[in-house]
């Protein structure tokens, strides 16, 4: 069991519009895997997938040893999910959401794990506010320690950073980063180059359903005179400009 | 499958509480389920009452139980509420990726729909009991109420459930029950069927809510049982029975 995620020859169609056509990749035990691509290329489709909420059409999908399709409960023990919009209840407070994910994980202390997810995700001071009242940077801590309860081995990122400000994605991927050093294994997707740069082992690029390039960052880079991926490589540029513009600016 | 089936009653709790918070943070939602059948029965009690014929001499004795089935239909469309607010906040998709039972999560609504339900109809009670509604039933007729209203109310819940998961906006989910509101209308809950023309009284005899309206009627003036109970019965459970089979089926294939 050195893979912790196995896809062979993926399929899944909508209707009449072929989403995934053939989607091969793995990812390693304990490594940071980038699933990058534009919208609609694919990405949410196979996270869904991977997490036991939707049934492919063809091909087969292990996790963490076991099949997707035929052992979802096994797989659903070992997973998390963090989906494109942070699935938090508005309508509860940042402990109360908590409490109830670590009651639903079946934890025997379950104040104790809020408490302690709280003071790791700074969200302590707003804890008892309702997390309607929540900047998305908090509220999108609060979906990923929401995730991490219970130490989940592979967690699904999808989108982590979409709608982040600057500084509230790069707390992000701190906690990405600091996950991957406990020896969780993390999949994510992103539109952003510099995202699978800064944080990923491992990047597969899926395009119009298919992979089209796959390997370690280094990998990648010989791969480069493609006019599609110099396009993308150009938006963090403006971000670095923009980050140090602010930066700046604080400084003064 | 064993893991999940284990933790099913502890699972449903923590949904259930999860979801009797969302009620008891919005009381607005039960105050507005309480208001309209409240509005009907002045209306009809000390406005329209006076003109109508009814055996019984004690107008509210006569429209509380069409009252309290009208209360529990706009009720339970905050289920179809509450499960769309779920589904569109990605909320569901967290708790399906997760080794807890699936169907946890809708007993989890449907129980606290019933919850609620009880807390508007007793507020409704206290309120017919100001207007001079009076009954001679023992505990025994009131429990058998009890037990109708519940079971209606569970019935109606999960017809409310697909709704919930299955539409597209939020109007389409809440606006499902306003016919349902209407049916007491043309029932034997307002005025006696026989006054009613020939079509409309066929249709008001035999819908479910003349039935059910005529047993709740009967036990609370603590008079014999008739065959309206089983059809009641009958109703509420076929109801209860295709309702639940077809939701969770819509919820199965949502999750496939």
């Amino acid at each position: 069991m050195e893979k912790a995620i196995v896809v062979k020859g993926l399929h899944k169609s909508f209707k009449n519009t072929e989403v995934l056509k053939g989607v091969d990749f793995e990812v390693k035990r304990g490594d940071i895997f980038a699933l990058l691509g534009t919208n609609g290329a694919g990405k949410t489709t196979t996270v869904r997938i991977l997490a036991t909420l939707l049934k492919q059409d063809g091909g087969t999908v292990t996790v963490n040893g076991f099949d997707v399709a035929t052992q979802s409960d096994h797989v659903r023990q070992a997973i998390s999910l963090t989906g494109q919009f942070a699935a938090v209840d508005e309508m509860l407070t940042g402990r109360e959401n908590l409490v109830m994910l670590a009651k639903l994980r079946h934890l025997k202390n379950s104040r104790q794990v809020a408490d302690d997810m709280l003071k790791r995700f700074s969200l302590t001071e707003a804890a008892d506010r309702r997390t309607s009242t929540y900047s998305g940077g908090m509220r999108r801590r609060l979906d990923i320690a929401l995730s991490l309860i219970g130490n989940p081995k592979i967690i699904f990122l999808d989108e982590p950073t979409a709608g982040l400000d600057p500084e509230a994605r790069i707390e992000v991927w701190k906690i990405v980063k600091e996950l991957a050093d406990n020896g969780t294994t993390i999949l994510l997707t992103t539109q952003y180059l510099e995202e699978a740069e800064q944080l990923a082992d491992r990047i597969a690029i899926l395009h119009e359903g298919r992979i089209i390039a796959s390997g370690t960052l280094s990998e990648l880079k010989k791969l480069f005179p493609q006019t599609k991926v110099e396009y993308v490589e150009k938006q963090p540029t403006l971000e670095e400009i923009f980050l140090a513009i602010v930066g700046k600016k604080e400084a003064v | 499958m064993e893991a999940t089936k284990k933790h099913f009653f502890s699972d449903m709790g923590v949904m259930l509480g999860r979801s009797m918070r969302h009620v008891f943070r919005s009381m607005d939602t039960i105050i507005t389920v309480c208001i309209i059948p409240i509005a009907m029965m002045l209306l009809f009690v000390y406005v329209f009452g006076g003109a109508i014929q009814t055996e019984s001499d004690n107008y509210v004795n006569y429209l509380l139980p069409g009252i309290l089935l009208m209360a529990i239909a706009s009720g339970i469309s905050y289920t179809a509420y509450r499960l769309f607010l779920d589904k569109r906040s990605g909320i569901i998709e967290r708790f399906r990726s997760m080794p807890i039972s699936r169907s946890a999560v809708l007993w989890g609504h449907v129980l606290t729909s019933v919850v609620s339900n009880v807390i508007s109809v007793v507020v409704i009670i206290l309120v017919a009991l100001l207007m001079g509604f009076r009954s001679s039933a023992g505990v025994l007729p009131w429990l058998a109420v009890a037990g109708i209203l519940v079971l209606f109310t569970l019935a109606l819940t999960w017809v409310a459930v697909i709704p919930g998961l299955t539409a597209k906006s939020v109007e389409g989910a809440s606006g499902f029950s306003y016919p349902l509101i209407f049916l007491p209308f043309i029932s034997s809950a307002f005025v006696p069927t026989e006054s009613m023309p020939r079509v409309v009284r066929a249709f008001a005899e035999n819908q479910p809510v003349t039935s059910i309206v005529e047993s709740i009627r009967t036990l609370l003036s603590g008079q014999p049982l008739g065959n309206d109970i089983w059809v009641a019965l009958a109703w509420c459970l076929g109801i209860l029975i295709v309702a639940y089979l077809f939701a969770v089926r819509v919820y199965k294939r949502k999750a496939a």
